[in-house]
């Protein structure tokens, strides 16, 4: 066991954990932050993406030791839900139908937020090449690619499509 | 971005009418701040972890299972093989059986003796954590002498390896359809003797290679043994089969059974069945007395969920030299895996109706032929049979049209029913009630610019560009609402097809609906909401809907098919119709009036020609209070309704597909996409839209990327998410979907909407394929399997016929990786 | 999806690191950015007793500018490989190759040093790396060695790292001003390369380096068609007689992607579309 001391979703944890627990893994059944999900097992679908130190990773592919002294935000932190909040990546993939079974929302949204950060104001073939590493087989990604234009165009005052 | 029937951040009209009103989805808000319920979310006091060992081998007896050294491990609870349980492990079910001489193998969950395809479960380790399941796992040693396995349609038809050698053949059962026989049409044999000589005969043969559903969540299963009922919480689509195979396989009372389907990460048919897992999780619990949990890995999905499609068409189609057609002869060979899922043999037969399509063909015949294979058996995916037949009719179509020497929209017109037409009985007898394929044609040909992208190909080829462009055409129908129960009978199916519906006014006003159609990702709670909200008159957000747990849906026959909305949307109008009709007579009561003088409007009975009303939510505390009613009804405003329908539905629509092949590389990238599909009245046009998006995406999946490959050995090449090939965003584009003016109300249901979830789907893959071919037709291609890959494309282009199939001496590339990762070198680094 | 124990050590120094490895030996695992050793681990096709995590030796994160080379430290994410000035000035062709790499979130994580020391001949990196003529900087028990990219591949998944030795950083000679690209081949995006041809070109064209992805076990050069670009003229007609030289002496797999024949088209194709996208001339 391996004791480690992070922030997640604002908040400052503590636990022993093996060193071979996954991220993912310490998020779900340690922490009970089950808004985090895994959907493979190659690091393909990118269901599991939540935000190390600020930037896009996949949970499954960091082990819970490497987060140690680190701040994780996952879809549960991203806004202050629990006062009826919303992050404008969560309000645009309500508007724009960009889920539906929404098991794979939770890491597009939270890649969305990372390509926004990155490029405020992108093409769409820019958010389609953003969101590569994240699976989905509901939307056909149509209104998944609409949901991170029109949050651009309601953060930046229009997304170039 | 093209987006033609979109309103992008439109605000919900609170005044326009329910039906037609583009809802944002009640089941958003939850899903998208990460307040779920997937299967694996659940833990329970004491609850302990599965792993499940799997035969490594295709088809092999088992010699021996030592299980001494797992049992040891930390932690470790129990260790059980198929011999650790009696009969109270059950049997998989083949719940159609699809003639009465089908050859059935038996199929253990977790068979004792003998595997029949790489991923059977042969143990189950049981421990206090899942790590330490899996850790102990590792641990089982199974002998197994390995027996030779057969792989393929083509190895399996000649029967000199059996999947079964108890059977004696692995031909299961030949199942057949002919118009001359039914007396729906002419003789298929004449029609084609008579094109030989005088007209035109078309012989193909397709292939529907293997896919996987792939649902992004994968298969999870609870059992709590603790109560009086046991609990079964599992990421199925079916909750109520699910319920009523565990009581009719392991002698548990149906009364003492509940099964929970909670928040279910898409299914796409993969989540219609009863799975070995969910059986040895249930009897493990039980043995145990204890809840357990089994949660597959992507790469246990991949190789034991049910895999779909599979199959070899034979096909031929007579037509007379003007191309209009006058027979087509089917002949398939289809590919069940090593054992009968719950509907795996029913599946081609689903396509039996609809190899006819939209078409007037006067003669018709239909043989398939199923066959068992040591591979992961096959069932329900995504259209389910439709896909197989919409795909070779509009291939052939296509051919059929090269032939002539006449644009494919224009063979299409001289064959389709024509809007005046309907009702028509087709050649596989079944009565199309309404459609306008004129006019969906239409508007997918302005909207897509078909004329312009004509244009645009003549001079491509004419310039002999590197990239060619080619146009497809897919003038889709499918039957779905599934389905009559007096047909299913006739089809020997071992259910009905009806759905119920219960409506209950709550004290405070509010309502709760309950439908036996189990959502996983369809938008039910939205839709069916504003069907309540529309007849009952009630707001939107005061209806609640209820589903995915027979505890509260007691009665239901789950999702699949395109039925949600056309079977247990009608059971819930008419249970709302009797809730109406109960506080009519509520409100003559307390209104003093005769019942036959009240108006109802807007959640509100008034007396007709007085301003004298009540409100239906005022009703409803009333009759909670029940201190005044009439003497003859019961104090409640609750009602129950059971829809059976009497016809399938037929929703149809013209897709449109533009593709662009670079003839040097062979691969290719679509440039548009357009489809108007007619489905009757649309209830939710944002979800309607959705269900198009993603349906197209699935069936340009199997034109362009997905195939599942086994080895000849048997063993699943295409294992992980690495070697089976799901599109990302940015391998598709955004599609212009379309509807027409005036849809085709379906006659069968009081709503008249038509069945979505599939469509796309179904008319997707041969739109895409045609438009491939098109593209490179000039050179001498006139097919090219699926998917087209690059190489495929490039080899049908440069040297004929040259099949680029290279499965059998392949390797994954994740494990070719992997195995050379010696874990005993210390390399100097990792990434 | 839950790897097999093992003990975890996060050294602070490339001392630590590489005592740690003397200490472990063949039971240890380097790790460095793990975006290709944790899933492995996942999947239980490797078991180390022991994972050292390189991730906290700050020495070795980072990109300088050495006179005529830039040097870019092993753990050095491929995002910020991508999307460095010293990278873009001075080795563009590394660059578009970085950005290249798997996706957003791996691309965080994953590191130039780690992807070029794990070798996998489809993996993104090797081919720019062995085009430029890079070296690799291989620290171990009796102190640094420098080995030329030529040497570095070895085999599938095997370098010229040796089992107590751990790749600290890679010196690239300063190509600057030179014209680049990388032309991957995949079907769907989240694919490894079925081909991928890096090329990066002084002028147009007076000078060229050509890399192969997935051409064989290691990253290739195209040499025949290095020599025969020299002087071409940067057009479909002048550059194709030296792409078609680009398949010479390759050896390519097959598999459910393609046949080898068909790869060696590819590596021709993409070798003269890489080469005029480099020199800006398409």
């Amino acid at each position: 066991m391996t004791k480690i001391e992070l922030t997640v979703d604002g908040a400052a944890v503590s636990d022993d954990v093996e060193p071979r627990m996954l991220l993912v893994q310490y998020l779900r059944e340690t922490l009970g932050k089950t808004g985090t999900v895994i959907g493979c097992d190659t690091s393909n679908c990118g269901a599991c993406t939540v935000h190390l130190d600020g930037t896009s990773v996949k949970s499954c592919n960091v082990l819970a030791v490497q987060a140690n002294g680190r701040t994780v935000t996952t879809i549960e932190g991203l806004a202050d839900t629990a006062q009826g909040g919303l992050h404008p990546v969560q309000e645009s993939f309500r508007e724009c139908h960009g889920l539906q079974c929404g098991f794979c929302t939770p890491g597009m949204i939270m890649q969305a937020v990372d390509l926004l950060a990155e490029n405020p104001d992108p093409s769409e073939e820019e958010v389609r090449l953003g969101m590569e590493g994240n699976l989905c087989r509901c939307t056909g990604y149509h209104n998944i690619v609409k949901s991170v234009l029109h949050a651009a165009g309601q953060s930046a005052g229009g997304a170039r499509a | 971005m093209t987006a033609t029937q979109e309103r992008p951040g439109g605000e919900v009209d609170q005044d326009a009418a329910e039906i037609g009103k583009d809802r944002r989805r009640k089941e958003d808000q939850r899903l998208i701040t990460g307040r779920t319920r997937w299967t694996d979310n659940i833990t329970l006091p004491g609850m302990l972890h599965l792993a499940m060992v799997r035969s490594p081998f295709a088809h092999a007896t088992i010699t021996s299972i030592d299980v001494d050294a797992a049992r040891s491990a930390p932690n470790v609870v129990g260790v059980f093989t198929g011999r650790d349980f009696g009969d109270e492990l059950g049997v998989c079910i083949n719940a159609w059986p699809i003639t009465p001489e089908q050859k059935t193998p038996a199929h253990s969950p977790m068979p004792a003796d003998r595997v029949a395809f790489a991923g059977e479960v042969v143990a189950v380790v049981v421990a206090r954590s899942a790590a330490e399941a899996r850790d102990a796992a590792e641990l089982v040693d199974v002998e197994y002498e390995e027996q030779p396995a057969v792989v393929g349609i083509k190895k399996a038809l000649e029967d000199s390896v059996l999947a079964h050698p108890d059977l004696g053949t692995n031909k299961s059962a030949l199942w057949v359809f002919d118009s001359g026989e039914a007396g729906t049409g002419g003789d298929v044999d004449a029609a084609i003797e008579e094109a030989r000589t005088n007209g035109i005969l078309i012989e193909r043969e397709y292939r529907q290679q293997r896919l996987i559903p792939a649902f992004m969540e994968p298969r999870s299963v609870v059992v709590d043994p603790t109560g009086e009922q046991i609990t079964m919480w599992s990421a199925t689509q079916i909750p109520h089969i699910l319920r009523f195979a565990l009581a009719a396989t392991t002698g548990v009372p149906e009364s003492k059974i509940r099964v929970v389907a909670p928040d279910v990460g898409g299914g796409f048919g993969g989540k219609l069945q009863t799975t070995p897992e969910e059986w040895i999780a249930w009897a493990v619990a039980r043995r145990l007395a204890k809840p357990v949990k089994y949660t597959e890995t992507r790469s246990e999905s991949l190789m034991a969920a049910h895999h779909g499609r599979d199959q070899v068409q034979t096909l031929t189609l007579a037509a007379d030299r003007d191309g209009r057609v006058t027979g087509l002869k089917v002949h398939l060979d289809a590919d069940l895996g090593a054992y009968i899922a719950i509907v795996g043999g029913g599946v081609p037969v689903l396509g039996a109706f609809m190899f006819n399509a939209i078409y007037k063909f006067p003669s018709y015949r239909f043989e398939c032929q199923t066959v068992l294979t040591n591979t992961t058996f096959t069932d329900a995916y995504r259209g389910a049979g439709r896909p197989e037949a919409t795909y070779a009719v509009e291939r052939l179509m296509d051919e059929l049209a090269a032939e002539v020497g006449v644009d494919p929209l224009e063979i299409r017109e001289r064959n389709w029913i024509t809007h005046e037409e309907f009702p028509f009985t087709t050649v596989a007898g079944l009565e199309y009630d309404s459609g306008n394929y004129e006019a969906a044609t239409a508007r997918a040909k302005e909207v897509f610019g078909y004329d312009a992208l004509r244009a645009e190909q003549r001079e491509r080829r004419e310039r002999g560009d590197r990239v060619q462009l080619g146009i497809g055409v897919s003038t889709f129908t499918e039957m779905c609402g599934l389905a009559p129960s007096r047909v299913l009978g006739s089809l020997d199916y071992g259910a009905g097809g009806w759905e119920h519906a219960s409506v209950r006014m709550l004290a405070t006003g509010t309502v709760e609906i309950v439908t036996g159609a189990s959502a996983h990702g369809q938008g039910h709670e939205t839709a069916f909401s504003q069907i309540v909200a529309d007849r009952l008159g009630v707001p939107f957000e005061d209806v609640e809907v209820l589903h995915g747990d027979t505890q509260v849906a007691h009665k239901g026959l789950d999702t699949y098919g395109s039925r949600s909305l056309v079977v247990g949307g009608e059971a819930l109008v008419r249970a709302v119709d009797k809730v109406v009709e109960k506080a009519r007579h509520l409100a003559a009561h307390v209104l003093e009036a005769n019942a036959d003088d009240l108006d109802y409007a807007g959640g509100r009975f008034t007396v007709r020609g007085t301003d004298q009303g009540v409100a239906i939510q005022e009703l409803a505390t009333a009759a909670f209070a029940a201190h005044d009613y009439p003497e003859d009804m019961e104090p409640s405003l609750d009602a129950d309704a059971t829809f059976d329908p009497v016809n399938f539905n037929y929703p149809h629509g013209t897709h449109l597909c533009a593709m662009e092949v670079d003839t040097e590389t062979g691969a290719v990238k679509m440039r548009k996409y357009t489809c108007c599909d007619d489905i009757g009245t649309i209830i939710n046009p944002l979800i309607v839209a959705g269900q198009v998006h993603g349906g197209l995406v699935q069936g340009i999946a199997q034109a362009l990327w997905e195939e599942a490959v086994h080895d000849e050995s048997g063993t699943l090449v295409s294992g992980s998410f690495v070697d089976y090939l799901l599109p990302t965003a940015a391998d598709t584009i955004s599609f212009d979907v379309v509807h027409t003016d005036q849809p085709s109300i379906c006659t069968t249901n009081s709503l008249g909407t038509k069945g979505v979830g599939e469509a796309g789907t179904i008319a997707s893959t041969p739109a895409v394929v045609n438009a491939v071919v098109d593209a490179v037709r000039h050179l001498g291609v006139s097919d090219i399997q699926m998917p087209c890959t690059p190489e495929r494309v490039w080899r049908a282009i440069h040297a004929g016929d040259g099949d680029a199939s290279t499965a059998s001496d392949a390797m994954p590339h994740f494990e070719a990786g992997a195995l050379n990762q010696d874990p005993t070198a210390g390399e100097g680094a990792g990434l | 999806m839950i790897p097999v124990k093992f003990d975890y050590l996060a050294p602070s120094s490339v001392e630590e690191a590489l005592a740690a490895l003397g200490e472990h030996g063949d039971e240890a695992k380097i790790m460095a950015g793990g975006q290709s050793l944790l899933p492995v681990l996942r999947m239980r096709l490797n078991a180390p007793e022991v994972v050292i995590d390189l991730g906290g030796i700050a020495s070795l994160r980072g990109i300088r500018d050495e006179s005529d080379a830039i040097v870019i430290g092993a753990m050095t994410t491929h995002h910020d490989v991508r999307d460095h000035a010293l990278v873009r000035e001075h080795a563009l062709l590394l660059s578009k190759a970085a950005a290249e790499v798997a996706d957003a979130q791996i691309r965080h994580r994953g590191t130039f040093g780690g992807a070029l020391a794990h070798a996998d001949p489809a993996g993104d990196l090797g081919a720019p790396a062995l085009a430029l003529g890079a070296q690799f900087v291989i620290a171990g028990p009796g102190g640094s060695r420098t080995v030329e990219a030529t040497d570095f591949f070895v085999d599938l998944f095997e370098t010229a790292i040796g089992d107590d030795e751990i790749l600290v950083e890679v010196r690239v000679p300063k190509h600057t001003g030179w014209g680049a690209h990388y032309e991957k081949f995949v079907r769907v995006a989240h694919q490894w390369p079925i081909v991928a041809v890096a090329a990066t070109v002084r002028g147009s064209i007076d000078e060229a380096r050509v890399g192969l992805t997935n051409m064989g076990p290691t990253p290739l050069r195209a040499t025949a068609t290095e020599q025969a670009l020299a002087g071409a003229p940067a057009s479909e007609d002048g550059v194709r007689a030296a792409a078609d030289l680009a398949a010479e002496g390759t050896d390519p797999p097959t598999d459910l992607n393609g046949a080898a024949d068909y790869r060696r088209h590819l590596a021709r194709v993409l070798t003269r579309r890489a080469v005029l996208a480099a020199a800006g001339a398409s």
